[in-house]
This record gives structure tokens, C-alpha cells and sequence, in this order.
């Protein structure tokens, strides 16, 4: 453990590059997901042109970053996706992208079949429509299952199903393994967080303490499940599972978003967090040398965690959610396993802050639409 | 996947074609990209000994010369670890 710990302290100090860059292509959406942590929507005007798009991945392979989790809003909106896809491919870049697969139709599945550098990733958040759809809105379970049949026709190979674990769904994942082997797919697992529209729903469908601690042991007996990291704070239970088990935000992490714009995670675009924007100097200067990346690689204190035993093994948690839920930065997770979260929960002085910028779509009359 | 799961110790290894290397204040982050998975090479000296493990004739060869002895077994097990993740081949 001694020399695993010494690898974190250096990661936690910062990288030349990030290990896992998350790009969002655009705020557009042709579905409006209760808890899109983009809370995407409408496109921005100010996004990225393509040549601004195709000058971005020049950079990123300079960095010798490997490979880029493409997202959105949905990516496969963009009239320029595959140009964008193949300028990564091209060099040697590899794409990860989540889609809601809507706009994955066979000849697009087959485009995709054709690469080895491309990674699919189909959100479905309920092993049912009845589930998913009352996340992800009225056909879209449909929609994501006609997804993974074209990418298997097409014989794309090993696609991942990918699902953000709620309370609704969190018994269903013996299910989900079942649906992962029809495919020949893997299933990839993520935290709800209260990040974008999630603040609205985070605290009806997070999954109860009980439900997290069978979480745990389901994922410590899966280590071929994929989780980008996402369960850190379920650590603290005992063994530690698969990753690196830190918060990796500005460290081995960060977020662009379609309009440029750098954040140290994904889980938290809001001006708080916000690095810079490519724009300006380009991707590596910010990573580099923002003032707030500087500052989440300063060694920090364990605040109200350092009397815990199990601050080692979580290191406070994410602090996307704590942001989010209106905790202080070195105040627990929210959903510490030892509960420590929802005391603070309960003792918390601020009110949590309000997602900005906001792209829903605005399908109410909203009065106070001006932006 | 290239090359066996053992190390031949008697073999000259390089650096595989098929992957990448980025210096890292820790050491160097090494990409398969066939396998695409990534591995972490936590030292600098691990790092420089899998540069240049391919202008020796033997993997021992390159341990006696780049790493002092009480490290050669840390080491030894490192390649063996780079080798069974295709990071290095034997040449």
C-alpha cells in the first residue's frame, strides 16, 4: 500500500496532462433527462466551430492525452460528429463517446463498426422502459435498445451499456449484467450526481445507505464492471474497489465544454470551477496554469474528515457533490458511508447553488427567461 | 496481446510499437493501443530503463547496467508486470 498511496500524493499534486479529459461537443439534446449533469438542452451559441473542434484534437494529441470521453448534451447532434470522430481517429486520439442513441441508426452504427479507435457508450438508466423513461422521457428505452441492436448488427464488438445507479434502478443490476452478456457489451456504472438537473432529483433518487453498501459489495465482486472511478466514496466500507480512489478534479481530471470553457470535472460546470477556455491560450495553458487548478493541487487539509479511519481510503469523497448539496469542501460526501454526510447535510448553512449555465430547453412559460 | 506472460530474461525487450509513452512527474504513463488500456510506470528510473532496454542484448543485461543491485528484484518484477500488460516485447 505504502508505494499505491505515494502514486496518489503525486497524482494529487497534478499531471503534464490530464489521464481522463471529458469533452462535451454541444448543449444540445433532443432529450431532456431529469438529471443531465450538463443541464443541456439547447445548443449554445457560441460553441465550438468545427475547425475550432479539429484545432482542439491537434492540441490534445500533442499532450499525448490517449484517448477523450465525448459527451454533451448529444454529441451525435453535431452535423460535424464524424469529422470530428475521424480527425481523432486520424491522430491517434481515441473517442469514447456517450450517446443517447437516438441518432444511432444502422448506417451511423456501421461508420462506428469500421474504426477500432472509437468506443460507444448507450445511456439507459432503467432496465425497463417504465424505469429509464421516467428519467429519460417517454420512448427513449426504446430508442437506446434499437441503439445496441445496430451497433450488434453492425458487429461493432464490445459496446458499453452505461447507467447512472439510482434508488429505482439499483435493483436491477444482476438484470443489466444479463442484458451486458446478450450484447457481448460491458456494463459501466456511474454515481448520480446533484450536478445540472440532478440538484432537483439527487435527493429522491440517490440510492439509500443500504442500497449503496449492496452496491459495493456487487461492485467488489465485478471488477470487469466499469466505473470510471465514479464509487470512490463507497470505499471507506472496507476493501477498496477498482481505481484510483481519489478526487481527481484538476488533477488527473477535467471537463471542456462545448463553448471552450475548462472545468475541473465534469460534475461541476459552474463558474466556481471554471479554469478558462481554450480559446484564449489553448487547452494546455490552462491545464497547466490556471489559479483554481493550482489550487486543487495544493495539498489540502482533510477538515472535518481527519478524525475519521477512513479518510485514507475515501479522501472526503467528490467534490462535485458536496458543492452541489451546499457542503463546504472539506466537509464529508453527502453520502458518506458512515453518515457523517447527512449530519452535515442537516447542519449545512448555505443554500446549495444553482446550476450556471443552464441550457435546458425551456418548455414551460418562463418568466424570468432572459439570460 | 504481444508477447508472453513471462519474462525471458535472457531476450532482448523494447518498448512495444504499439504503445505510448508521456513523461509524468511520477514517472511515465504508458498507452496500449491495441489494448487501450493504460499502465502506470511509477518511477523515473523504471522509465529510462524501458527506453532503453533495447540496446542490450538481454533484459539482464540492461538490469545490471541501468539499476543498482538492490533494486534489480523490484525491478525484474516491474518488467515482468510491463511484459504480461504488452508494454514491452521481446525483440
Amino acid at each position: 500500500m505504502g508505494a499505491e498511496s505515494a502514486l496518489r500524493t503525486r497524482f494529487e499534486g497534478g499531471l503534464n496532462a490530464p489521464i481522463c479529459l471529458t469533452w462535451e461537443l454541444t448543449y444540445a439534446c433532443n432529450l431532456s433527462c431529469a438529471h443531465c449533469l450538463s443541464a443541456s438542452g439547447r445548443a449554445d451559441p457560441n460553441e465550438l466551430s468545427t475547425s475550432e473542434a479539429l484545432a482542439l484534437i491537434d492540441e490534445i494529441a500533442a499532450m499525448q492525452i490517449f484517448y477523450v470521453n465525448v459527451g454533451g448534451g448529444e454529441p451525435m447532434l453535431r452535423e460535424d460528429f464524424f469529422d470530428i470522430l475521424e480527425h481523432a481517429v486520424q491522430r491517434h486520439v481515441g473517442v469514447k463517446f456517450s450517446t443517447n442513441g437516438t441518432r444511432l441508426g444502422p448506417a451511423a452504427a456501421r461508420r462506428l463498426a469500421q474504426s477500432d479507435y472509437v468506443d460507444v457508450q448507450v445511456s439507459l438508466d432503467g432496465i425497463d422502459a417504465a424505469t429509464n423513461d421516467a428519467l429519460r422521457g417517454r420512448g427513449s428505452y426504446a430508442r437506446a435498445r434499437r441503439a445496441m441492436d445496430n451497433l450488434a448488427e453492425a458487429g461493432f464488438g464490445a459496446f458499453k451499456i452505461s447507467v447512472v445507479v439510482t434508488r429505482e434502478n439499483v435493483g436491477q443490476l444482476d438484470a443489466y449484467e444479463a442484458l451486458a452478456e446478450h450484447y457481448g457489451a460491458e456494463l459501466r456504472l456511474t454515481r448520480l450526481r446533484p450536478s445540472g438537473r440532478g440538484v432537483a432529483v439527487w435527493d429522491a433518487l440517490r440510492p439509500t445507505m443500504a442500497q449503496n453498501r449492496d452496491l459495493y459489495r456487487w461492485l467488489l465482486e465485478r471488477p470487469q464492471v466499469l466505473t470510471g472511478d465514479s464509487f470512490f466514496h463507497l470505499s471507506a466500507l472496507g476493501e477498496p474497489l477498482e481505481g484510483l480512489n481519489l478526487c481527481g478534479a484538476g488533477r488527473v481530471v477535467c471537463l471542456i465544454d462545448p463553448v471552450g470553457d475548462v472545468y475541473a470535472c465534469p460534475f461541476v460546470i459552474h463558474e466556481r470551477f471554471r479554469a478558462g477556455n481554450v480559446r484564449a491560450a489553448g487547452f494546455g495553458a490552462v491545464w497547466a496554469h490556471s489559479e483554481l487548478f493550482q489550487e486543487l493541487r495544493a495539498p489540502g487539509s482533510p477538515g472535518a474528515c481527519s478524525a475519521c479511519g477512513s479518510f485514507d481510503a475515501c479522501r472526503g469523497g467528490c467534490m462535485a457533490a458536496k458543492f452541489f448539496t451546499g457542503l463546504e469542501l472539506d466537509e464529508p460526501d453527502p453520502e458518506c458511508v458512515h453518515g457523517h454526510g447527512e449530519t452535515a447535510l442537516v447542519a449545512r448553512a448555505t443554500r446549495p447553488p444553482a446550476p450556471s449555465p443552464d441550457h435546458s430547453r425551456r418548455v414551460r412559460i418562463a418568466l424570468s427567461a432572459r439570460r | 496481446m504481444a508477447g508472453s506472460p513471462s519474462l525471458d530474461e535472457a531476450r532482448a525487450w523494447r518498448l512495444s510499437s504499439r504503445v505510448s509513452l508521456r513523461d509524468e512527474p511520477f514517472g511515465a504513463l504508458a498507452y496500449h493501443h491495441d489494448t487501450r488500456r493504460l499502465v502506470f510506470l511509477k518511477s523515473r528510473d523504471l522509465v529510462s530503463l524501458v527506453r532503453r532496454l533495447e540496446e542490450f542484448a538481454s533484459a539482464t543485461d540492461a538490469l545490471g547496467e541501468l539499476i543498482e543491485e538492490p533494486q534489480r528484484a523490484r525491478y525484474r518484477r516491474a518488467l515482468f508486470d510491463l511484459a504480461t500488460a504488452g508494454v514491452i516485447d521481446g525483440c
